[in-house]
């Protein structure tokens, strides 16, 4: 099939950045979306052009690292499914696509479709963890985990932190990616003792790096190529009203 | 032989021997520690964050020395072992089915075809259980039973269920615990680290690893980073095929670099080829997609009995269909190991009686599994795993059965490493996939995340102090250094020199055609002939390499067609020495299989006489020199494998 993308170019964190037209021919079908644009970069190189840079690495849908606005919509049309893994199937002759990057303020962008997504680095640092340095661990089967909390934990874990939710929120906010590790960590007995240390660092470092508020749109919820529910909000939230009423870390409340 | 001198022979001095059970407590003992208050004065490099150098830098922070990280990423969590999706083994015998710590040990010697080190693997078994510990304190969501303790399930043709898992993420999940572990030690100031940065050399000073040389992939910008001591966790180099199911962004340049200041690499050639991926679609395909192996539980493999049969699948009656796995290893299987099952689809292909458009493919066909369990027993066990499969060909394997090829996927050899996983320049240690240490010639299933937490959390932090415990006597180095100069000044020239040629060709074109020369020749079956083909190509396409190949752009800023091309450089002198080892090995074993040395019905045959050993490679800048590590095995005597 024959294509039009018009594709977002930016030289760098200071140039202004335009929309670029190129056509391409000959895509196949079992193509990924990636792939297609490996080949129209061969093309670009050889006619002297910089190629198109974007984020990519294990091109199976794990790592999170792609992260294109595919026709205004975070990872394309296909719903749970990473830019890596849609397939030009998905398109038809003809159709003209716009490729942009993640636009947000916590996300700055480096260069055409790559993002400084360090932010959430951040988030998780301020305490997205269970704080278990290596060889004080008990026996794993000491504390047992009713299954239907471990499953849920699960669902929560499945984050890939690729900022999709970031890009289709009209706030910008990160709440959906600060709730699955909030939600995750808290379903789990090892989670109680920083639970509420954990929401209220958290949070803080979100509104710190600049992501927006949440307004309870669920545009992120949508968006997410692995299904993370937007409920784990409501259970931040709940956290969070708590561990701001126990003053979190304070002995005995 | 021409291409190769031997030199004498190198052993592994920092095991202890007596009992095997007591090497590892002994030498924890015997090394010496590195008091609390001088750790923080020492500063350790580690090079990538994956299971390996993500546990490796949160536990050694933790202990309190500074730590240095870097990956080519943008995140630590990003790096390729969060894409392992089957389980991690551990010999908890939860099941009460007759594991233990030495049933994992024989297992995992006898399933790298007697090719590694008897105490590495013994002490790799006995910390398995610390592991699965360590991950539930973190709050990895294993999957657990009704009662609420942890599921098993048996992987790999085990005869135990010692494999804990997280759906079929189970290395996304225990990436993420260390990756939280990590992120909680920057939060405290304890690791500094530094994503989208590529180390491009390593700083040798007197003898000794002191730092490295880097670049960061943003602004462009190339420093020297300086250490008490350097650990290289950078993964492993299927990518020398091009495609493999690493992540585009794997490559060999990290132990490249130490190789050619004086690391010494181990059984290059040792390269796992798993066999169940998505098959090639055409020439675009940029990299394969792994189909877990929990799937040959229920599917069945095969091909059409007749040469060039393309009927649908469903219209080929079953008298006219070949399940040569049940046929040629009944007592197996579907459930043959990996290199024999990877084998033994090359060779019906190779007979013409593949399947889809390229006839590079074979059927797994879950039909009579949907009979017998219903397709909601089906859909709850592998949903995730159809839905991806869809997703990429476009088929529906509820439908018609998938197909399947093999593909590269891990890489056994690696950087020599002693028992303290130190490589044979002082200060430099290797651990996790970029090590040779555990697997010998074939890793079995559940094991890569095993050894990658293994010696991260557990063996280094135990042995990194008992040369750090020295430092004092390091000597003061600074960035003005005449070694450290040269060491950037070498990287700035490089890179001057790939964006200098200017030539009519891209740097995925030789990579591709690199990879072309690799699967052919040095892939699944290696012979002779083969092989000295493919080390004339090699050197006849890097000669083209270095006057045609196009890097637009310069070094400032971002620039992905520089960072390939660097990578792809060493590519190319690693796959001669892959090559070189190939060729020396004249025998079979593991997923080194040499057409001239086989079984009268065709399996692999081991010469234990002549190539009882590990042969560690060291670099000339001419012919390699090889350097034999003599195997012992005092405790599990070698045998040939059967799976008939």
């Amino acid at each position: 099939m024959n294509l039009t993308l018009r594709i977002w170019r930016q030289k760098g964190p200071e140039d202004k950045g335009r929309m670029v037209t190129y056509r391409v021919e000959d895509v196949s079908p079992d193509m990924s979306f990636l792939e297609m644009l490996d080949v129209l970069n061969e093309r670009l190189i050889l006619e002297g052009e910089e190629p198109i840079a974007f984020d990519h690495d294990c091109r199976e849908g794990i790592c999170g690292m792609c992260s294109l606005m595919i026709n205004g919509e975070a990872h394309g049309p296909q719903r749970g499914t990473t830019a890596c893994q849609l397939h030009m199937r998905q398109f038809s002759d003809g159709d003209t696509i716009d490729i942009e990057p993640w636009r947000a303020r916590a996300f700055p962008v480096v260069k055409d479709l790559v993002v400084n997504r360090s932010a959430f680095d951040k988030i998780i640092s301020a305490g997205g963890y269970i704080t278990a340095p290596t060889g004080s661990a008990p026996e794993a089967h000491s504390v047992p985990v009713a299954k239907a909390n471990a499953d849920a934990a699960f669902e929560s874990a499945a984050c890939i932190g690729c900022g999709a939710c970031v890009a289709a929120c009209p706030n910008g906010s990160g709440m959906l990616f600060t709730a699955a590790k909030v939600t995750q960590l808290s379903l789990v007995p090892q989670g109680q003792p920083e639970r509420y240390t954990r929401v209220i660092g958290m949070v803080d470092a979100h509104d710190e790096a600049g992501f927006g508020g949440c307004t309870n749109i669920g545009e992120c919820a949508a968006a997410c190529p692995k299904g993370i529910p937007l409920n784990t909000i409501g259970r931040l939230n709940r956290d969070y009203l708590t561990a701001t009423a126990k003053r979190a870390g304070t002995p005995g409340s | 032989m021409d291409l190769y001198t031997e030199g004498d022979p190198i052993a592994d001095t920092k095991a202890p021997d007596g009992p095997i059970e007591t090497r590892w407590e002994r030498r924890r003992f015997e090394a010496k520690l590195v008091n609390p208050a001088n750790r923080r004065k020492l500063t350790v490099i580690v090079v990538g964050t994956g299971l390996a150098g993500g546990s490796a830098a949160a536990t050694l922070a933790e202990q309190g020395y500074h730590v240095r990280s870097y990956c080519y990423q943008d995140s630590p969590r990003r790096a390729h072992s969060i894409a392992a999706q089957g389980g991690i083994n551990a010999a908890k015998n939860y099941r009460n089915d007759g594991d233990s710590v030495h049933r994992l040990f024989y297992d995992t010697v006898k399933g790298g075809d007697f090719r590694s080190r008897e105490s590495n693997v013994h002490r790799l078994a006995e910390v398995s259980v610390n592991i699965i510990d360590q991950c539930v304190a973190q709050g990895v969501p294993f999957a657990r039973e009704y009662g609420g303790l942890l599921d098993t399930r048996s992987f790999g043709g085990a005869q135990v269920q010692r494999t804990f898992y997280a759906r079929g993420q189970t290395g996304q999940q225990l990436l993420l615990g260390a990756y939280q572990a990590l992120e909680r030690q920057i939060g405290l100031g304890n690791v500094e680290m530094n994503a989208r940065h590529e180390m491009l050399e390593l700083v040798v000073v007197d003898g000794r690893a002191r730092g490295i040389v880097v670049r960061d992939l943003v602004t462009g910008e190339i420093t020297t980073e300086l250490a008490d001591a350097v650990v290289l966790a950078s993964g492993g180099y299927g990518n020398v095929f091009y495609l493999s199911t690493n992540a585009k962004g794997c490559n060999v340049t990290a132990s490249w670099r130490a190789h050619r200041k004086g690391a010494y690499f181990a059984n290059p050639c040792y390269t796992q080829i798993h066999p169940t991926c998505i098959p090639v679609s055409g020439d675009h395909q940029s990299k394969l997609t792994l189909m877990s192996e929990s799937l040959r539980n229920d599917g069945r493999v095969w091909v059409p009995k007749a040469k060039g049969d393309n009927r649908n699948p469903r219209d080929i009656p079953e008298d006219e269909r070949d399940y040569y796995l049940e046929r040629i290893y009944p007592s197996f299987g579907n459930l043959v190991p990996r290199d024999i099952a990877s084998r033994a689809a090359k060779n019906v292909c190779d007979e013409g009686r593949g399947v889809g458009p390229t006839g590079l493919g074979v059927y797994l066909d879950f039909a009579d599994a949907i009979e017998r369990l219903g397709r909601k027993a089906i859909e709850a066990k592998y949903g995730n795993l159809f839905e991806m499969y869809e997703r990429i060909t476009g088929e529906d394997p509820y439908e018609v059965p998938m197909r399947i090829y093999p593909a590269v996927h891990y890489t056994m050899g690696g950087l020599w490493v002693d028992y303290d996983l130190q490589s044979t320049i002082p200060g430099l240690f290797v651990i996790g996939e970029a090590n040779f240490s555990d697997h010998g010639a074939n890793r079995l299933g559940a094991s890569a995340l095993m050894q990658g937490l293994a010696d991260g959390y557990f063996v280094l932090p135990n042995t990194l102090p008992n040369y750090l415990a020295n430092a004092g006597s390091f000597g003061k180095i600074d960035a003005s250094h005449p070694e450290v100069v040269a060491a950037r000044v070498a990287v700035e020239e490089r890179i001057q020199k790939l964006l200098s040629i200017n030539g009519d060709r891209t740097v995925d074109s030789f990579h591709r055609e690199l990879g072309q020369i690799m699967w052919e020749h040095c892939g699944m079956e290696r012979s002779e002939a083969g092989l000295r083909k493919a080390i004339d190509e090699i050197r006849v396409l890097r000669e083209q390499f270095w006057q045609r190949v196009r890097v637009p752009g310069d070094g400032e800023g971002l620039n992905q067609s520089l960072e390939k091309a660097g990578r792809v450089a060493d590519f190319f002198e690693l796959a001669e020495l892959m090559c070189i080892d190939a060729l020396h090995r004249e025998e079979s074993c593991g997923g080194h299989f040499r057409a001239e040395h086989q079984t009268p019905d065709g399996e692999a045959q081991r010469d234990d006489d002549r190539f009882a050993y590990a042969a560690a490679w060291e670099y000339t800048g001419d012919q390699p020199v090889l350097h034999k590590e003599d195997l012992k095995f005092e405790y599990v005597h070698p045998t040939q494998r059967s799976y008939k």
